[in-house]
């Protein structure tokens, strides 16, 4: 089973996210901001990280350089997910390591067609 | 309810018209879809749509017909036919083209226009590879609605997520107020014509490579080898037919084989010279 840390500070949109993740057959681990998500990382990397942009702590593009910079960290997708949807921010994320971007709100079927195209399904 | 025989008239006349097929348990399909159109003529029902189309009304027939259509595209729709189009079947075209150095693609029941700017941006992508080249794009369709959206290269945020790759959002698109609009270089790489599959096909002229997918499986079985032999005659002896997913040849049309270990894609078959012999399908357009 692949694995997915879904990075959000929104309690409901992690929950959102979980459920469907569980349904496209992924266990999933949470994290509520940047910083979580990078201490869970370097204990254990996982195949796909859902990120969200903005959160408190560390934001989901310093996560982002940090985790690249690990060791394997070049190895978990990273789809990022966002509200922000101007080419600018998509290139900064594509430029700090991103694999896939997702605007918000997001659905079942969007994540389903992104993991695929990554590979993960 | 729709009365039997207006359901009848509906379902020949669309059978006609763009070779869609309604059997009885799609009936419903009919009332979704065409109380639009009736609420935005002002009538009724859908009995008092059929009632004016048995009055002859050409405009509504239009637009009853292409209500009824499903249009739903996407990008690089499925991925493989992409890969296997960029890796396998272009490489073969060119190296037979060499001389001519000029390569025409088919996006025949194009909708808005997805799958005509995706080949566009592969070939993009592959300029350097086909410096020197004449390579055109047609999407066809029957909707004039999805080609006035395919021409404008206009896609909502929830379209360009399905299946386009990000790096081509940020390469290819253009954010225009809530939407994003295909580069112009591109747009200019893709003509968009209103084109009946069931009509004569001829004046398309031919196609190296046809994608034809996502539109047989409306059709019922004659209609398809109808059309399957028209496109045939489009195509050069060493052409390439792309299918859907749920789409073949086989059974169909022995126009065409499919191509060993290239699930989806098909090449004439032997005998199928590229030649005029039968009487075309429709009465022209
Ligand atoms: C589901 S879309 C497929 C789009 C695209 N080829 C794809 O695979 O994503 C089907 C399209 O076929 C068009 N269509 C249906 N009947 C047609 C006909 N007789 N001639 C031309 N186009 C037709 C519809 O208007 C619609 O846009």
């Amino acid at each position: 089973m692949k694995s997915c840390l879904i990075v959000d500070d929104s309690k409901v949109i992690r929950m959102v996210a979980k459920k469907i993740l569980h349904e496209l057959g992924f266990n999933t681990e949470e994290a509520e901001d940047g910083q979580v998500a990078y201490d869970l990382c370097k204990k254990n990397l996982p195949d796909a990280v859902l990120l969200d942009w903005n959160m408190p702590v560390m934001s989901g593009i310093d996560f982002l350089r940090e985790l690249r910079k690990l060791p394997g960290g070049d190895g978990p997708v990273v789809v990022f997910c966002t509200t922000e949807n101007d080419i600018e921010h998509i290139q900064e994320a594509i430029l700090a390591g991103a694999n896939e971007y997702i605007m918000k709100p997001f659905d079942s079927e969007i994540l389903q067609a992104k993991f695929t195209q990554v590979g993960l399904l | 309810m729709l009365r039997p025989d207006d359901f009848d008239y509906l379902a020949k006349l669309l059978k006609e018209r763009s070779g869609l097929v309604i059997t009885p348990d799609k009936a419903y399909l009919l009332e979704s879809r065409l109380t639009p159109v009736a609420r935005q003529r002002n009538l009724k029902s859908i009995e008092e749509v059929v009632a004016k189309m048995r009055g002859r009304d050409e405009s509504l027939a239009r637009d009853v017909t292409e209500a009824m259509t499903t249009n739903e595209s996407f990008f690089f729709r499925d991925t493989k036919p992409f890969d296997q189009f960029r890796d396998t079947v272009l490489p073969q075209v060119m190296a037979s083209r060499a001389a001519k150095k000029s390569i025409r693609i088919w996006s025949a029941a194009c909708s808005s226009g997805q799958e005509a700017y995706s080949l566009a941006m592969l070939l993009k992508e592959n300029a350097a590879r086909l410096a020197g080249w004449h390579v055109e794009i047609i999407g066809t369709d029957i909707s004039v609605e999805m080609l006035e959206k395919a021409k404008a290269g206009l896609y909502s945020q929830f379209e360009v997520q399905r299946g386009l790759p990000i790096q081509f959002l940020v390469k290819y698109f253009k954010k225009k107020d809530e939407s994003w609009q295909i580069d112009s270089s591109l747009r200019g790489m893709v003509q968009f014509r209103e084109w009946n599959l069931l009509h004569e096909l001829r004046g398309l002229g031919s196609f190296d490579i046809v994608f034809c997918r996502n539109v047989l499986i409306y059709f019922d079985q004659p209609t398809k080898s109808r059309v399957l032999e028209n496109i045939s005659r489009q195509m050069p002896p060493d052409g390439f037919l792309f299918l859907g997913g749920a789409e073949t040849v086989l059974g169909i049309s022995d126009r065409f084989k499919p191509v060993p270990n290239q699930r989806g894609i098909y090449c004439l078959s032997a005998g199928a010279a590229p030649a005029a012999a039968t009487a075309p399908v429709g009465a022209g357009r």
